[in-house]
Formats: structure tokens, C-alpha cells, sequence
């Protein structure tokens, strides 16, 4: 076995050593009748080449992004990752470490980590980041149950145009948790009334907002004045953000006063990964900080006066806290915040204003030309890289179809909101750096014979 | 000096001489300081290159961004460098022995980090067509009957992210179930002193209160304790096995069947799963629930604090209660998520996150079982707990062992009895350790334990590789009691730096960079 260095002998020698016969005497404390006599029900030990040839039988039954033209986001997108940041994040220093307990041997994770924050801090236009959570979904329940902390309140208020699987992943917590939870319906047409429903659904007892933007269907927000409304009335304005690229176009939601802003941050550095491992970014005002869930990394000085880096705050963390603790979060996503950080170092402003500026160009064209196709409608009056169409019928089965021609589409909103009929004939499609305008080309074609 | 909760010194200590051997960098060979990417960077620079925009009409209306964001970039050859001189400041399991009790830190095999970057498993969308992702759920859905082969465990929900995820998601289905019952009215969880604070926060953090449960003087619960705690309102118990003194609770079958008898659950924390895999399952024991951590068990890479992955496998019980979304496996594999069709019986309670899953950990932890084996993870396991106990033989003379000198599991535990009246307290002695070329064992959990030193050094050690573990260990011990104190009080001496002041960071959080105030408006 590959992985197992110690020989026959050294096994003997060690319990000889130790002072037993046999390993399973080590074992006494397992009842007898449970321990398994003979080996599970599984394939024995395979040599690379096997495993290879075993998983790749299976990567082979996927059709990958990059291999037809791709435009499915709805909270997840296809970006180029430039070779470096995959490289960088393999150093087995950094992929084979763990959490920095021991800050004098873990500068290289705290170091990223601080510049990670103030990067997430400075994009989302906020005073103080955290060192990330799981994914933007979770982020966002978090992000509730910390407004419930500070207003000491607990009813949320969810914005129709939330991602449905944000808002479930929210509305679990908040019924186990036992919170109130006013969920609105989505509004793919009229985006201006997603607002205007959160604005009217703000009583007394409302601990925070909580809205997208762009929002699932695309459509850009001016939080500024919901942002007021909901603090008049002593609730926090909870935004977010699944596409973390289109803060280099458009107005952060710290500029627009929200309170905490949770945003997915897959889109820079991360890749697909059919749906994980992702990171969340989850940035906040200072005066909130010591409510905030997740770990903090902060900067002080050695014992000989130099700069240094270590986790802080912990008190507020499960293994001080215990019951108390502000969540019962252990783990960040260390590794693909990693790859955030340098993929955004990479960009740097000017890159990542680029980038933002080709999506947004790329979406437009894309948008230009589907206006041209008889029967389909673009709902959006402002995008950023994604925007909703009303096609004839049913919207599931034009990507189905456009699938069989080689063209994955989008997403069927039907997917995501399964029991709105109103929505079966709309479909989400982002447009990114990577789609070229043959793609384009071939996303109108594969529309237009299979409408 | 300041200390913390568990009585564990913060502050920076005295400070040393600076090096006998300046140098005008403050460089060290190779051990290089580096600036942070505000002061190198500027915002003009990009290490990225990409054509000009199309020419389109704006739809960004007057959310167009106005101002700027101030962050810098770096070129490519700056960004390698910045990135690799900080990775050269980090103590890694390719590095050296990361004894790190609970966190089995064991070898990453590069066959899993090569197999999770398939395009056919990273490049793909989690909303693509269900029709295009075929051989991702079956890659998924061989890896939920792995699972539950390994734990004897009828169900598996893969979605959770970390293990405090997975424990949240196994709680929530012992909550669903309850309330399906009628026994919603249930709101203690019992839960050891010993246990990973996870456990209390994760029960408290969906209503559950939360009761201690005692450990005897040897280290494990009994059935009696536990008896006398389940009152009627009792829900669940929250038990870590092998526990987190690195001991079998003996007891446990016992235990489930008092827990049962009183109509509550039985969730174990699966930390420790890697003592136990192929040679116990959970399910055989009366387990309900537990959570596995793919990145311990099953070598999916620690990566500085995460991602983790945290399947929880569900006993016949709780079976019904798995979240969305599902894999069905038939014709094809099919994904159910809300809205979806659902066999009779099943009733989830809800989702735990965007999307199906940690799937890049799914391919690593897929990739160590088939290079594993039924018989390799027997070994595995073998050999991990062989090693706990060669250690723990090898120290016992010197240092004491908090509940006897029994076997352990994969994890063995000291306390600090033995550095009693040495003025060295387990902090330095773990900072002396660093000092050697060591990463710290765990201290100072379990709380249980005075100055706890819990040391894991799974199975990917060689023989050799101990031994001179051991030989510093038994070194540094002796040195202690001979009162060589200097060797512990401000080490680490060789580290990239010395002692971080905790407390000066508390006291006055500073968490992210700001750009320095020009002089005349600072001098104001």
C-alpha cells in the first residue's frame, strides 16, 4: 500500500514495544461482537492507473464548460482562472497545512488571509471582511442570524428576487431555529417591485432585509433608499451578491448603506466544480464585528516588535464559546479563499474592471441579438453578465433541446422555482469573458430550432 | 500575562535579543520578508491580460460604478513570488510530522488533487442539464454507498460543507423527526465535557439546550451517568467516538440502547471516524447519526482551514429526513431536488446550501478509497492507532497520561502534570517543539485535561519518522525537569517569527490593511 510506510516489521517491533500481541488488543475497548471479523464490501487497494481509468470513465460521462458554448449561472459562472493561481495553491505549504493555530509557522494563511479581508472589504465597499465561510448560501443564513444578534429581533424579511436556493437554505435555519421568515414571491418583470414589496413588508418587529443584486433574474438594484427604510424602522439591509465579478461595474452595496454584505466569491480564482467546494464573503461595519460569525484574522506584532498575523477575536468562536458562540462554524473555505486572493491580486483593479467591462459588453451583444429572434423576449431592463428571456413554451424543454444540439443554455428557472407556473417559459443566461461570438452565434441558432 | 478561557497564555511574552546576525533586509536566507500586496501592488498594474470590450450600449443604468476601489495587482512574476515566499512562512503536512490530535492530519495523496481537476469534475455546473452530468451523480452516488457500507448506515446526506455542517444537518434531522413524532416538546441535548466545541454550539444554534454529560476517571462516559441525565425532555445525545481523549467509549452500545429506550437519538461525532474505519461501524453500534469529515478520514486536503466536507450518514430512524437535494440512482441518476417527486416515506427537511455538495472533495475522498481498499482503510486504521500507542509507550515514562496507561485509539493524550513545578507550561513546551521542527500536537483540548498535549500522527508516519519524534520529544521533556527553561519560555527562537501578541490583536482588532495617512493629516 502506497500510502502506509510502516513494513511487517516495524508493525512487530512497535507492538513489542508497546507491550501487546496482536493490533485488535489495542482495540479492547470495542465490544467484541462489533468488531468486524473480516474486510467491508468494498474493492480492494488499486494502483494509480486503475483509479485513474475509474474515475475517468466517470469525468467522461459530463459534458464539461469549456468543451460547447456554456451560458448556465444562476449563482454559479464560468470564468477563466488564469494557470498561476491553480499552481500557487498547490504548494504544499498551503494546501497541506491547517487552520493557523500556530501563528509563528502559519504566516504565509494568516498573511493572505488579511489581505483577503481588506480585498473582500474594498470590493464590497465595506469597513471589515471575515477570513470567508462555506459558500455564498450559507453566508447568507449567517448573515441573518447575526442581524438577529444585533437588533435582538428575529424576523427576517427575504426579497422575492433571492436565489430560491438561498432563500431555503435560510428558511431551514430560521425553522429550526425557530425565527420568523417572510418570504416573497419572485418578480422576473418588474424588478422595481421586488423592492417595493420588501419596502412594504418592514414592520417593527423586522430584524433584517434581505436582498440580491444583481438579483437571480439579473436585474441591478439602487439599495440606497430601502437601505434607509429598513434602518429607520431598526432593521439591517442584508445584500447579496452570487456574482462577485460584477462589483467591478457596478456600485457596491457598501456605497448603498447595507449593513452586511454576503456575496459568493466562486466566480474569481474557484472554478465550477459542479456546485463546490466555494467561498463565501461575508464583510460587514466595524461597529458589528464582535457579532459576526466566522474567523478573523488580525493584525499585531512579535515579541520582537515585528508585524505579524494571528486569528482573533476568537471569544466569539464555538471551541471558547461553546453554546454561546455567535455560529457553530469550525472550518472557512481557507484554500479556494486562497485562490480568490490571488486571482484577484492578479486583476488588481484595472483587470478586474476589464473583466467586468467584456462581461457586461458580452451579456449586451448576446442580448442584442436574442431581441432579434422572433418570440423571445429579454425581461431585464438592467443586467450586468445575466438576464432572463420569456421564450414560447416550456422553457425547460428549449434547454433540454438546445442541450441536444450542443449549446448549454441557461437555466430553467422552472429548476429553480419548480412550483411557479408563472415561470416555466423563462430561462437565465449569463454571458461571460469565456463566450466567444461563435458561441454566441450557436446560442441563437440552437434557439431558433428549438423554439 | 494575560490568558485566555482555557488558561492559556496570549501575550507575546518577553521579548528576545533580536538575531546575534542582522542583516540589512531582515531577510534570513531563505526565509524572506514580504510586504503586503497594498504596499507592493498598485492599481494600475494587472498581471492579467485580456482584448478591449465590445462596443455596446450600457444596461447598468446609474449603478454604473463611480468610484474607484483602490485594489492593487501585481504582474505574474511578482504574484508567484509574493505567493511563494508567503507559502515558505507555513508548516505543512509535507513538511514535517503535524501531530494534531482531532485533526488527523495525514498525507494528501496528488493522484486526488490530479483527479479532481477532470475537466469532467471541475469543469462543470451545477445547473447544467441533469441529462449532461451523469457520471457526477454516479461519481456522488458511489461515493453515499461507500459511506455507508464503511458506517453500516442505511442513508447518507452528502450536501453538508464542513463537519459542524454535517452536525448541524444530522441535529436538524433528529429535530425533524421529533416533530414528525409529536415530540417537538424534546429540548435537551446531552452532550459530554469532552466533547469539540461544535457539538454545544451546533445544538444551541437550533434551539436545543444543552446538558453535560460527566466523564469518569478513565475517560470515558458511562451508561449510568447517561441514565441519570435523560429525563423525558431529553432529544439526542451528542457523543464523539473514539472520544476526543483518544479513548473507545466502551460503553457505547449500552448508551445507544438507554438513549433509545428513552425515545431520543444518538448522534456521534465523526472526527475520530479514522481510529475505527473497517474495523467498527457506527451503525453496528446503535449510532443515529454522524457527520464524517472527508477531509481528515478521507486525506481531502486541510488547505489552511478549509474546504471541508461533511456527509452525515442516518441511521433507519432518520432515514426519511435526508435534505435536498438527492441522488436517486435507477435508469440513469437522477437529482431530487425541492419540488421533485419523493418516494413514499420520504420527507427532507429542508437544504443546507446552494447547489449538491462539496464535490471536489467527493473525487479526493472517491480516489483514496478506490487507491485504499476495504483492506487498505483496515490498515489504515490499523496503523494509525498503532502509532498513537507506540507513541504513547514511548512517552510514558516521562510524561504523565491523564487516564493511566491504557491503549489508546488514533490520538494519544498527556496533561501537564508532569511539567508540574518546571515553570514550562504545555504552551511552551508546544512553541519548543516548533523550535525542532515539529508542528504543535493540540493543547489545551479536550478541556477535560489540564494542559492537554493531544498527539495524532496517523498512519502516514514512518517507523523512523517517530523515532525521532519521539527522541525530541523525550529531549525536550527531560530539559523541562532539568529546568532548562530558557529552551521553552520565548520559543519559538527559529520560527518566521517569534510569539504574536494575542492580546494587543483583541484589544484593538485591526483587520484589514488602510492606506497610511499622509504626514501632514496624521501629524493633525
Amino acid at each position: 500500500m502506497r500510502y502506509l510506510p510502516l513494513t511487517p516489521q516495524d508493525r512487530t517491533d512497535m507492538l513489542a514495544k508497546i507491550g501487546v500481541a496482536a493490533v485488535d488488543d489495542l482495540f479492547a475497548n470495542v465490544p467484541k461482537s462489533k468488531l468486524l471479523k473480516g474486510l467491508v464490501d468494498l474493492p480492494k487497494a488499486k494502483g494509480e492507473l486503475d483509479v485513474e481509468r475509474i474515475m475517468g470513465a466517470m469525468a467522461a460521462e459530463n459534458i464539461t464548460a469549456s468543451e460547447v458554448p456554456f451560458f448556465v449561472g444562476a449563482g454559479a459562472y464560468k470564468h477563466h482562472v488564469p494557470a498561476s493561481v491553480d499552481h500557487l495553491i498547490q504548494r504544499s505549504e498551503f494546501l497541506t497545512s491547517y487552520t493557523p493555530y500556530q501563528p509563528e509557522i502559519a504566516q504565509g494563511t494568516l498573511q493572505y488571509l488579511f489581505e483577503f479581508q481588506t480585498q473582500v472589504a474594498l470590493l464590497t465597499g465595506m469597513e471589515v471582511a471575515n477570513a470567508s465561510m462555506y459558500d455564498g448560501s450559507t453566508g447568507a443564513a449567517e448573515a441573518v442570524l447575526m442581524a438577529h444578534r444585533v437588533t435582538k429581533r428575529r424576523k427576517a424579511i427575504l426579497a422575492g428576487n433571492l436565489h430560491p436556493h438561498y432563500r431555503d437554505t435560510i428558511e431551514t435555519l430560521s425553522r429550526m431555529a425557530g425565527d420568523e421568515l417572510v418570504s416573497l414571491e419572485p418578480n422576473p418583470a418588474d424588478a422595481s417591485a421586488d423592492l417595493k414589496a420588501v419596502a412594504a413588508a418592514i414592520d417593527a418587529e423586522t430584524s433584517c432585509i434581505v436582498i440580491q443584486t444583481p438579483d437571480v433574474f439579473g436585474n441591478l438594484h439602487d439599495l440606497t433608499a430601502i437601505a434607509k427604510k429598513a434602518q429607520d424602522a431598526g432593521a439591517l439591509l442584508i445584500a447579496v451578491v452570487t456574482e462577485v465579478v460584477s462589483l467591478g461595474a457596478v456600485t457596491p452595496p457598501g456605497a448603498m448603506g447595507a449593513d452586511i454584505v454576503v456575496a459568493e466569491g466562486q466566480s474569481i480564482g474557484v472554478g465550477l466544480n459542479f456546485g463546490g467546494p466555494y467561498v463565501g464573503l461575508f464583510a460587514t461595519k466595524q461597529k458589528y464585528v464582535r457579532q459576526m460569525p466566522g474567523r478573523l484574522c488580525g493584525e499585531t506584532v512579535d515579541a520582537e516588535g515585528r508585524r505579524g498575523f494571528v486569528l482573533t477575536l476568537s471569544t466569539r468562536e464555538q471551541h471558547i464559546r461553546r453554546e454561546k458562540a455567535t455560529s457553530n462554524i469550525c472550518t472557512n473555505s481557507g484554500l479556494m479563499c486562497l485562490a480568490f486572493t490571488i486571482h484577484m491580486t492578479l486583476l488588481g483593479e484595472t483587470g478586474l474592471r476589464r473583466l467586468a467591462a467584456i462581461n457586461h459588453a458580452n451579456a449586451c451583444d448576446l442580448a442584442d441579438r436574442l431581441a432579434d429572434v422572433d418570440g423571445v423576449e429579454v425581461l431585464n431592463g438592467s443586467f450586468f453578465n445575466e438576464f432572463a428571456i420569456r421564450v414560447p413554451g416550456d422553457a425547460a424543454k428549449v434547454v433540454e433541446k438546445m442541450a441536444k444540439k450542443g449549446v448549454l443554455a441557461g437555466v430553467p428557472a422552472a429548476r429553480l422555482w419548480p412550483k411557479h407556473k408563472a415561470l416555466k417559459d423563462i430561462i437565465l443566461v449569463a454571458n461571460t469573458e469565456v463566450n466567444t461570438d461563435d458561441d454566441r452565434a450557436a446560442f441563437v441558432a440552437a434557439l431558433g430550432a428549438s423554439l | 500575562m494575560s490568558m485566555n478561557n482555557q488558561g492559556r497564555p496570549t501575550a507575546a511574552g518577553e521579548a528576545g535579543a533580536a538575531s546575534a546576525h542582522p542583516t540589512f533586509t531582515g531577510n534570513k536566507a531563505l526565509q524572506i520578508e514580504e510586504a503586503l500586496i497594498f504596499e507592493i501592488g498598485r492599481p494600475e498594474v494587472t498581471g492579467v491580460d485580456m482584448p478591449e470590450p465590445k462596443k455596446v450600449k450600457s444596461r447598468l443604468g446609474k449603478l454604473a460604478r463611480k468610484e474607484p476601489i483602490d485594489l492593487p495587482g501585481l504582474s505574474e512574476p511578482e504574484t508567484m513570488r509574493h505567493y511563494v515566499r508567503l507559502s515558505q512562512k507555513n508548516f505543512g503536512i509535507d513538511t514535517g510530522l503535524f501531530p494534531l490530535g482531532s485533526c488527523t492530519m495525514k498525507h494528501n495523496a496528488r493522484l486526488n488533487e490530479k483527479m479532481a481537476r477532470l475537466p469532467g469534475f471541475g469543469d462543470i455546473h451545477p445547473l447544467q442539464p441533469v441529462s449532461t452530468v451523469q457520471g457526477a451523480l454516479e461519481l456522488i452516488d458511489r461515493l453515499a454507498d461507500y459511506l455507508k457500507e464503511l458506517t453500516g448506515m442505511p442513508a447518507v446526506a452528502m450536501s453538508p460543507k464542513a463537519g459542524a455542517h454535517g452536525e448541524l444537518a444530522g441535529m436538524m434531522a433528529i429535530k425533524a423527526a421529533l416533530e414528525a413524532k409529536g415530540e417537538g416538546h424534546r429540548k435537551t441535548v446531552l452532550v459530554p465535557e469532552s466533547a469539540h466545541g461544535t457539538n454545544p454550539a451546533t445544538a444551541a444554534l437550533i434551539g436545543f439546550e444543552v446538558k453535560a454529560v460527566p466523564a469518569q476517571a478513565d475517560g470515558t462516559v458511562h451508561v449510568s451517568d447517561v441514565k441519570a441525565a435523560l429525563t423525558p425532555d431529553v432529544a439526542a445525545i451528542m457523543l464523539t467516538n473514539p472520544n476526543t481523549c483518544g479513548i473507545f467509549e466502551k460503553e457505547i452500545v449500552e448508551i445507544a440502547k438507554a438513549i433509545h429506550d428513552a425515545g431520543a437519538y444518538f448522534y456521534c461525532d465523526g472526527a475520530n471516524f479514522n481510529a475505527i474505519v473497517g474495523k467498527a461501524r457506527p451503525g453496528d453500534l446503535g449510532v443515529d447519526a454522524m457527520h464524517i469529515n472527508l477531509h481528515k478520514t478521507f486525506s481531502t486536503p486541510h488547505g489552511g482551514g478549509g474546504p471541508g466536507a461533511g456527509p452525515v450518514v442516518l441511521s433507519e430512524r432518520l432515514a426519511a429526513f435526508v435534505p435536498y437535494p438527492f441522488i436517486r440512482a435507477g435508469k440513469g441518476f437522477s437529482l431530487v431536488e425541492e419540488g421533485g417527486k419523493l418516494d413514499k416515506g420520504e420527507m427532507p427537511f429542508g437544504r443546507m446550501s446552494a447547489f449538491h455538495g462539496q464535490m471536489g472533495m467527493f473525487v479526493r475522498a472517491l480516489a483514496y478509497m478506490l487507491s485504499h481498499g476495504a483492506d487498505g482503510m483496515k490498515l489504515a486504521s490499523e496503523d494509525a492507532v498503532l502509532n498513537a500507542n507506540y507513541i504513547r509507550a514511548s512517552l510514558a515514562d516521562l510524561m504523565s497520561l491523564p487516564f493511566g496507561n491504557q491503549p489508546c485509539m488514533h490520538e494519544a493524550l498527556f496533561d501537564d502534570e508532569w511539567l508540574k513545578n518546571t515553570g514550562v507550561s504545555t504552551l511552551d513546551f508546544a512553541k519548543a517543539m516548533i523550535d525542532e521542527g515539529y508542528h504543535p500536537m493540540t493543547m489545551y483540548f479536550p478541556l477535560v485535561v489540564h494542559g492537554a498535549m493531544l498527539i495524532e500522527p496517523t498512519e502516514s508516519e514512518s517507523k523512523a519518522s517517530l523515532d525521532l519524534f519521539i527522541a525530541t520529544l523525550r529531549d525536550l521533556a527531560l530539559s523541562a525537569k532539568r529546568g532548562q527553561v530558557e529552551r521553552f519560555k520565548n520559543a519559538p527562537f527559529h520560527a518566521p517569527r517569534r510569539r504574536l501578541d494575542e492580546t494587543r490583536a483583541a484589544r484593538n482588532p485591526v483587520l484589514r490593511w488602510t492606506r497610511p495617512q499622509p504626514y501632514a493629516e496624521a501629524a493633525e
